[in-house]
């Protein structure tokens, strides 16, 4: 059972929602309608029993694109551990301004956590929930130091068969936001291939999800041929912190290491295409 | 800022996916998959994630065109109307109404492809209802 019953969060969260949009311009969180549950702006007025917590949406995405249409806007976001990372590489990439982003946050429970084999399933900025234990980590990448090359080989070359190239993986990932995605490139990705082009086709994503990836696991969610995609990129994750010490999401101050320049000073020019 | 979420169904196959249009400000923006859709699951394809392409699109037809010595023509929809009613009622006088086909469309809803039938059944009078692929 959870420490801590769902509705009690809610409730306090939305307790929470309700007293800084006193001060903030609105709030980025999860609304039910008759149509469903979708990502919302909360107002000043709003109905927050509307406000919820599950499904996780990628609500950073929302708060970039505010950000970006309005230069002043100042705006809170119910934030999971996940997205609080997501919002930390974002903001060191420019798509989202740190000083007008307040993280109101909420502890995932311990079924939550396991489901996402998540190694750190609550935000730094906690208001709701207390912290639970994280999950076990995936049995694929536990085993896959102790599994055969060519076995690997036959994983990944049986997962990508089945991609669709859909691009939802790249669509709903909060840290894919380049305008010219090199998986639309006919120079790496012969056009009008299904499944598309193995590996190269899910490795790009691999190759610049280092650095990036948060873990939220909503490209797993989203893919409609149940591609374990997060196995590949924890892997890459794993990498990160091994050779390079970094772990994506958790230092606002850390410069990601594959934008800075051999001299170690950061790139200036930080659109977001540099990594 | 007016910025919402609304709920409608893939135009793009008879699959009908659940998604969600991402409105800022009355001007589409995105594309939500809609996870709490009972059939759809959050999950997209390739044309729904890309559905909201065609509708600032500067190709969009936003009036019928009628052909008028060789060239397409922008028109009404009473004047487009008018004349296919015309043409049909012409043909089906002239050759009969098995000179005339019906081809639906898996973009439609089931009602409308119910409707398209009935007109082309009761109205006209022939069998020949079969599929936009089929063409």
């Amino acid at each position: 059972m959870n420490e801590q019953p769902v509705p009690s969060i809610i409730e306090a969260i939305r307790q929470t929602v309700a007293e800084r949009l006193q001060e903030l311009d609105g709030v980025v969180a999860l609304r039910r309608s008759s149509e469903g549950v979708a990502p919302h702006v909360f107002q000043q007025g709003d109905d927050l029993s509307e406000l919820e917590i599950v499904p996780r949406y990628p609500l950073t995405t929302v708060v970039s694109r505010l950000h970006k249409s309005f230069p002043e806007i100042r705006l809170g976001i119910v934030a999971r551990g996940c997205d609080e990372r997501a919002f930390v590489e974002m903001a060191k990439r420019n798509q989202i301004d740190p000083d007008r982003l307040f993280i109101l946050g909420i502890a995932c429970t311990a079924e939550e956590a396991e489901e996402c084999h998540c190694a750190a399933p609550f935000p730094k900025h906690l208001v709701v929930g207390k912290p639970v234990a994280p999950g076990s980590p995936n049995p694929v990448v536990a085993e896959y130091d102790n599994t055969p090359l060519a076995k690997r080989n036959a994983f990944w070359r049986r997962q990508f068969a089945k991609c669709i190239k859909c691009y939802g993986c790249r669509n709903i990932c909060p840290e894919c936001f380049c305008e010219d995605c090199a998986m639309e490139d006919p120079a790496w990705v012969e056009p009008g291939l299904l499944a598309p082009p193995f590996p190269v086709f899910h490795l790009i994503r691999a190759m610049h999800m280092a650095s990036r990836c948060v873990a939220c696991r909503q490209c797993d969610l989203t893919c409609p041929a149940h591609i374990p995609l997060t196995v590949l990129y924890d892997l890459m994750r794993r990498d990160m912190e091994a050779t390079l010490g970094y772990i994506p999401g958790e230092d606002i101050k850390a410069p990601p290491p594959l934008s800075v320049t051999l001299n170690e000073a950061p790139l200036l020019v930080n659109t977001g295409h540099m990594d | 800022m007016d910025y919402k979420n609304v709920l409608t169904t893939c135009v793009y196959c008879g699959c009908g996916c659940g998604l969600y249009l991402e409105v800022l400000d009355g001007r589409v923006i995105g594309v939500w998959p809609a996870k709490t859709h009972e059939i759809t699951d959050g999950k997209l394809c390739i044309k729904g994630w890309n559905i909201d392409g065609f509708i600032y699109h500067e190709d969009r037809l936003k009036t019928p065109l009628i052909r008028k010595d060789g060239h397409l023509v922008e028109a009404s929809w009473d004047e487009a109307l008018s004349l296919v009613a015309e043409k049909l009622g012409t043909i089906k006088a002239e050759s009969g109404p098995d000179s005339i086909a019906f081809l639906s469309s898996a973009k439609g809803t089931n009602e409308e492809n119910y409707l398209l039938q009935k007109l082309s059944r009761a109205v006209i009078g022939t069998n020949n209802v079969d599929h936009c692929a089929r063409l």
